[in-house]
């Protein structure tokens, strides 16, 4: 084992993937010399050269545009998208060519890429580099949609998501860039689609995501004092969505919490609730309970983005009320 | 204020492509050349009928009076070379050989249908035929062709990737950074503007900043401007020569512009009244299927044997058609069939 920080980790991951496989190969804006304007691909041009780790101009359609026309004629690219907030300007290449060119050809085309991607808020970066669009990807079909909370998931999941046979949007949390965690010698890989329980508890269950993570073990530290066991489900991935683990997390505590940094309307949490409404009402002793930051643009000030943010207070607030 | 005119193909281009001496193409290639453009034809002849006989369902667009680019190019192209095409595709997906029934049974809604009826008329594609797709919203393919061509590149396999397009593309972000990227990796991509002078109702003289959309942009790309008669099937070979063995060289990007005009309206709802009498009396004059017929028959080529094509393509649209009618409508399965690579559709465990 070895200490790692999370940025070092995409580095790592990439890297293991890499020499694994020549045809997999890295483009991005500032992802070559620069090493990243999150320094999250440092060393990779020196490793692996300039054919395989491009610096692209700022074109993020013609970028994501490559990426699937290589991946369809045997390439395994990873393409960056600096900030997740960029999507949007080339939101027509991921929603309505990569996203559903497998499924109009007939199964003719498969499409093995992974957009990585800065994402969520925490850095007082404003409105329109902060927001966390995890949940406009989950309401495509046909993208697989993952964001690990520590820097050994970031090289398992980076390197499931290479392998992939299928299109994978990979959110980097920017505020957990600077984290650090023990990352295991050797090759590391997962399988996406998996939730791990990071937490045991028999009274509530939490389940979180991303930066969400690390500030639900907190509340969960906060809760104990209280004598309330919260049991942490990290979901790791979006699509596929890991019911199975959920769920046999609420039938055993009777009680679920969502914590979302998204805004609230549409996030994944409500996605899950339905499922819960649905398949486990009568496992259910309480109401779900779901935090998410407020319907609104992240505010720039500390003061305002940290009042946004779903905060470890306000998370345990919220497994009080599911309790109450 | 009255809108620009665009410049009839005989006035002097902006810029022009010397493919290399006006060398016709050897006799068995000029047959080729008339095979293919009878054939789309005929194609889309019957798939007009299709629709008015409400066989065809949706929404179809024909490219009748553009034949000379799709089957210049077909003929051209080495046979793993990349097609990505629009929405007005049927077209350049036959000139890839792709066979006419199951893209007749696609526009019906067949079972038999190339892409059994996911995709439809606008998203043609047979990865075998190296037909890398037919793609519906403005701009986006010239990027994916892009990416195509830099696999062949990295690969080293010689291939080149044909992105084939409108006019009215020239304006979209898309195209200008795609061009940009391939002219910055040099990569073998062959960006083929076929300017029919209408975008879907508007002409596109009277909403773009310069005389010819796209060899007007060609030099802020450092590519060179050229404007070709798009229908003349033989000028379009000897461009397609010419650009496919720059590509395969290594020396990067070519966007050609090739001057041509849709017969009918943009799409099976559009009659096409807004265009004068004189302009569609001009183009028709300039047909380039019955041109290129009078064209070989005075050149020596014999009579008898252009009815043989003739009669045979003929036979094979009809056999289509039969095909097609004759294949039931798709299992109803495929629905949630090929979402992801595991062959379905769960999003969850
Ligand atoms: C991004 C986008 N905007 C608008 C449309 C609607 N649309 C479909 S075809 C078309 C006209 C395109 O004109 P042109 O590029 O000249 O091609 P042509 O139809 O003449 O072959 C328009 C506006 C679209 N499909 N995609």
């Amino acid at each position: 084992m070895a200490e790692m920080t999370y940025r070092d980790a995409v580095a790592a991951g990439i890297a293991q993937e890499m020499a694994r496989d020549d045809s997999v190969v890295l483009f991005g804006e500032d992802v070559g010399a620069a090493g990243g304007v999150f320094k999250a691909t440092v060393g990779l041009l020196e490793k692996f050269g300039p054919t395989r780790v491009v610096d692209t101009p700022i074109s993020e359609q013609a970028i994501l545009g490559a990426a699937m026309g290589a991946a369809m004629t045997g390439m395994r690219p990873i393409a960056e998208v600096m900030f997740s907030d960029f999507f949007a300007v080339c939101w027509d290449i991921v929603a309505n060519e990569i996203a559903k060119t497998r499924y109009m050809t007939n199964g003719q085309v498969s499409l093995p890429l992974v957009i990585r991607s800065g994402n969520g808020g925490g850095s007082r970066f404003g409105a329109q580099h902060s927001q966390s669009i995890e949940n406009w990807a989950m309401a495509v079909p046909g993208l697989k949609v993952v964001a690990p909370s520590t820097p050994r998931d970031v090289i398992g999941l980076l390197a499931a998501a290479v392998r992939d046979p299928d299109p994978v949007l990979f959110f980097e949390h920017k505020s957990l860039y600077a984290t650090k965690g023990e990352v295991g010698q050797g090759e590391i890989c997962d399988e996406l689609g998996r939730a791990v329980v990071v937490r045991e508890g028999d009274d509530v269950t939490i389940v979180a995501l991303a930066q969400m993570v690390p500030r639900a073990l907190h509340a969960a530290e906060e809760l104990a004092r209280d004598g309330i066991e919260a049991a942490v489900v990290d979901l790791r991935s979006l699509v596929p969505l890991d019911m199975t683990t959920v769920a046999a997390s609420v039938r055993a505590t009777g009680h679920l919490v969502t914590v979302e940094e998204n805004p609230r309307l549409c996030g994944w949490g409500a996605e899950l609730s339905s499922i819960v409404a649905e398949e486990l009402l009568f496992d259910l002793d309480g109401p779900v309970v779901r935090v998410t930051t407020p319907h609104v643009p992240l505010p720039a000030a500390d003061a305002l983005e940290d009042a946004a943010l779903p905060s470890p207070e306000r998370i345990a607030d919220g497994a009080r009320r599911a309790l109450a | 204020m009255s809108p620009p005119r665009a410049p009839a193909p005989d006035e002097a281009p902006s810029g022009s492509l010397d493919p290399g001496g006006s060398r016709p193409p050897a006799r068995a290639t000029r047959l080729a050349l008339y095979t293919r453009m009878l054939e789309m034809r005929g194609f889309e002849k019957r798939a007009y009928d299709l629709f008015l006989s409400g066989l065809v369902k949706g929404t179809s667009h024909l490219g009748l009076g553009q034949e000379a680019i799709a089957a210049a190019f077909g003929t051209a192209m080495r046979e793993d070379d990349y097609t990505f095409a629009t929405y007005r595709g049927h077209n350049h997906a036959l000139a890839r050989g792709v066979p006419m029934t199951p893209v007749m049974g696609e526009l019906m809604g067949r079972a038999c249908g190339l892409m059994a009826g996911k995709g439809g008329s606008m998203h043609l594609t047979s990865v075998e035929h190296h037909m890398m797709g037919s793609y519906a919203i403005i701009g986006a393919h010239l990027t994916i062709a892009n990416g195509a061509a830099w696999s062949a590149k990295a690969r080293g396999s010689g291939q080149v990737a044909v992105c084939f397009f409108g006019d009215g593309t020239t304006n979209i972000g898309a195209f200008h950074e795609a061009l940009n990227f391939a002219a910055v990796y040099e990569l073998p991509v062959v960006f083929v503007c076929e300017n029919n002078l209408w975008m879907e109702y508007t002409p596109i003289a009277s909403v773009t900043a310069v005389a010819r959309p796209a060899a007007d942009r060609a030099s802020a790309y450092g590519l060179e401007p050229v404007v070709l008669d798009g229908n003349d099937p033989d000028v379009m070979h000897a461009a397609a020569v010419a650009a496919l063995g720059r590509a395969r060289s290594g020396a990067g990007p070519s966007l050609l512009e090739a001057l041509t005009y849709r017969h009918g309206g943009h799409s099976r709802a559009d009659p096409g009244k807004y265009r004068s009498d004189e302009e569609l009396s001009y183009w028709l004059g300039r047909d380039p299927v019955p041109a290129y017929r009078a064209r070989l028959v005075a050149e020596g080529v014999e009579e008898a044997e252009i009815a043989a094509i003739e009669q045979q393509v003929a036979a094979a649209v009809d056999e289509a058609t039969e095909a097609a009618k004759a294949s039931g409508p798709p299992s109803l399965d495929l629905v949630e069939k090929d979402v992801f690579a595991d062959g379905g559709a769960s999003w969850r465990r």
